[in-house]
């Protein structure tokens, strides 16, 4: 009977969750640490673009994007260490903005460590963001990983500083795709000095993870899934075992693997971009390790769109994208292979068409 | 050989055409390959469907909460099982039942004959510990054991509930209904069918209502269903703020070995949690499965809970973006396409007539009470 079919399907699937370690609520403990009080997971959201319209008016879809997510967040179980908020809160930067998307993330049940992306950053030059939330690039220990976070989104100081009319002028000017007067993302002298600094405390057997909007690695310059001292970041990183990179900006899934460095991207909870691929007049240089998301289905309003937790239990990264109106996927970390792994799309012969279709 | 043998299946493809034949409106009933129809069965079926000594207290049937006089429902909020015990969901209508892809509001059984084997064995329906009393009570029955040997050439002691739910749920592929006004209009050429009030309603159904998008309407017929689940904000209130709370309960008790029927008919917290009590998935927190509209005017009340009581009410659940009033708070789990419709008094009315051009012939006659 198909029923029993049914249940024992189920069964099967539980048990390799379960040997996975990774069911969508529960987390299997494994050994990397010390002892199994230091395995943990945290949450990450991203990407919310909160945008004012006037009054006490936002554009409901980007709220109720990441409500959700907040929602869907405090159901995790084990409850994660903290979460991860990976940048571009406001769509322009405006104070609303960024205080309406804070009053939502407030819902959220522990501690949240923020990332900056450039819509939070380049109506003020990220004052109000940085009133509200601290310093824009920063390090802390947990349970024996370093976390880093920086601030990818900077650019020549002089096209910043350069004399403006209003900051809203240079955030128009960077929230722009293909825009000819773009400017490229980048981390910058001074905070690759602090970076190198910090590092030097750190153990080359201790797990890195580094936070940042922007890929730290170099995609497509026109939309900015690109970041120009991407490869003396990675240099700095080069010498540690197990180091992961976490960013956002993309709205898509994207994973990659180079030398030591995992990259993994995030969704965003407001709307999905289509891969670079998509607009043909340029190269581009998508991780050929990515399986690509399937295409959005315009009737459901929140596909393509979704929120990821992420288990740290071997010291390199399982990431679990939670996706609304679709099918969740896992991205892990496979040692054998030494690169991330989709666990159920990897093989050209397991996707579903429209994973390689435009 | 092969020509008698084609001629053979043709012959026999054609007599199970004609026991389901589509009504206009609707595709042909999809029927599993392992249980075709057979008017002998579907007769089987018929009687088990309303055989009330398949309960505790010998007086629940199939029928007592999906009766045929009252368009396959029981009109109540909630159903009333074995010694009056409640639940805590509305019964769904059994009519194009057969059309679901997934049985039950949050889908955890995947085809009529899984379905069917639930009710008499959860504490608050039929009552019954196990399916052996079903079983006995067929066996020592002379009138059953004859069917059974007819339909499935089984001897009395091979009998099993695969057997009965393979019946009932052949007698519930024949509970079908299209040929509404709306089917008359829409795929049979009539365009008089509708009055101007249910065309206007129609406009809105497909446009500013955005009802469609769910309750989908295709070019050559209408399920009413995407067959999918949707958290629409129903029931939020009895969980909100303890929504993780309800989650975390659900999952330890799955755990320890909790039957997703029995937990959810019985805990009305948990009930609330919808779809993700049987694939915990975050995402379909309060998700239930979209229901077919077809006949609608007679299986007040509405929604997975019964709570509401018109479809006056619905409009305007739907109308504030998924509550009644538009001053009760918003689930934060709510489906994308739920939101606010600003639709007139008008259009509200209109949708309401259109929705009355739904009820398909053999179930005008209840409508009326309505």
């Amino acid at each position: 009977m198909k029923k029993s079919m049914n249940r024992r399907d189920f069964m099967k699937k539980s048990a390799a969750l379960v040997a996975a370690g990774s069911l969508p609520l529960s987390v299997v403990e494994m050994s990397f640490g010390k002892s199994n009080s230091e395995n943990f997971t945290f949450a990450y959201i991203s990407d919310s673009h909160i945008t004012h319209v006037k009054g006490n008016d936002f554009v409901r879809n980007w709220d109720r994007g990441l409500i959700r997510a907040v929602a869907e967040t405090n159901l995790m179980d084990p409850k994660p260490d903290f979460v991860f908020y990976g940048g571009d809160i406001a769509q322009l930067g405006k104070p609303e903005e960024i205080d309406h998307g804070l009053d939502i993330l407030g819902g959220l049940n522990g501690k949240v460590h923020y990332v900056m992306g450039e819509h939070d950053y380049y109506l003020d030059l990220g004052d109000y963001w940085k009133k509200q939330l601290g310093p824009d690039y920063y390090s802390f220990d947990h349970k024996g990983v370093h976390f880093v976070v920086l601030n990818s989104i900077l650019t020549h100081e002089k096209w910043m500083h350069k004399k403006w009319d209003k900051g809203m002028d240079r955030m128009l000017q960077m929230a722009r795709l293909d825009n000819p007067d773009g400017q490229p993302f980048m981390v910058g002298d001074s905070q690759r000095e602090w970076l190198q600094k910090d590092l030097a405390k750190v153990g080359k057997d201790t797990p890195v993870v580094v936070f940042s909007h922007s890929p730290i690695q170099k995609i497509h310059k026109g939309w900015n899934f690109w970041t120009d001292d991407a490869e003396q970041v990675q240099a700095l990183l080069k010498p540690f075992d197990k180091v992961t990179v976490i960013y956002g900006h993309v709205h898509q899934i994207q994973y990659n693997q180079i030398g030591n460095i995992s990259f993994h991207s995030a969704m965003a909870t407001a709307w999905p971009w289509p891969y670079p691929s998509a607009y043909s007049q340029v190269e581009t240089y998508l991780p050929k390790l990515t399986v690509e998301m399937n295409r959005a289905d315009p009737f459901n309003e929140r596909d393509a769109t979704g929120w990821q937790f992420i288990n740290m239990h071997t010291g390199n990264v399982d990431l679990n994208y939670v996706l609304p109106e679709n099918k969740n996927r896992v991205v892990a970390f496979d040692a054998s292979q030494g690169k991330p792994v989709d666990r159920d799309y990897q093989d050209a012969d397991k996707r579903i068409p429209p994973q390689v279709h435009y | 050989m092969q020509t008698r043998l084609l001629f053979m299946i043709l012959v026999l493809g054609l007599s199970s055409q004609a026991i389901i034949a589509a009504p206009l409106g609707l595709p042909p009933v999809p029927v599993p390959a392992n249980n075709p129809q057979t008017p002998e069965k579907i007769a089987l079926g018929d009687r088990l469907y309303h055989d009330e000594r398949f309960s505790a207290d010998g007086k629940v049937s199939c029928s007592t909460c999906h009766a045929r006089e009252k368009g396959f429902t029981d009109n109540l909020r909630v159903s009333k099982g074995f010694n009056g015990l409640t639940g805590t969901r509305n019964a769904p209508t059994v009519i194009n039942a057969a059309y679901y892809t997934s049985q039950f509001w949050d889908g955890r059984e995947p085809d009529l004959e899984g379905q069917s084997k639930q009710p008499p064995i959860n504490p608050v329906e039929g009552g019954l510990k196990s399916h052996d009393p079903i079983i006995e009570v067929i066996r020592g029955d002379k009138d059953y054991t004859s069917a059974f040997k007819q339909v499935f050439n089984v001897n009395a002691n091979e009998i099993n509930m695969d057997h009965v739910s393979m019946a009932i749920a052949s007698f519930e592929r024949t509970i079908v209904a299209g040929d509404s006004a709306f089917d008359k209009y829409m795929y049979g050429g009539d365009k008089s069918a509708l009055n101007e009030a249910q065309q206007r309603g129609l406009a809105v159904y497909l446009g500013k209502g955005r009802c469609v998008s769910c309750h989908v309407i295709e070019e050559t017929q209408a399920l009413f269903t995407d067959n999918r689940f949707h958290n629409i904000g129903v029931g939020f209130k009895k969980i909100k703020g303890k929504e993780s709370e309800t989650a975390a309960q659900m999952l330890a008790a799955k755990r320890k070995g909790a039957d997703v029927d029995k937990t959810v008919l019985t805990q009305e917290n948990m009930s609330e949690l919808g779809r993700f009590a049987v694939t915990e998935n975050p995402t379909e927190v309060g998700a239930f499965k979209t229901p077919t509209i077809r006949n609608i005017a007679v299986t007040a009340p509405y929604m997975h809970d019964g709570s509401l009581e018109t479809l006056e009410e619905v409009v305007d659940f739907y109308n504030n973006g998924g509550r009644l009033k538009e001053s009760d708070p918003v689930s934060g789990f709510i489906s994308g396409g739920i939101k606010p419709l600003n639709l007139t008094d008008q259009e509200k009315k209109d949708l309401v007539a259109f929705m009355n051009a739904l009820t398909s012939p053999e179930y005008q006659a209840l409508a009326k009470k309505f």
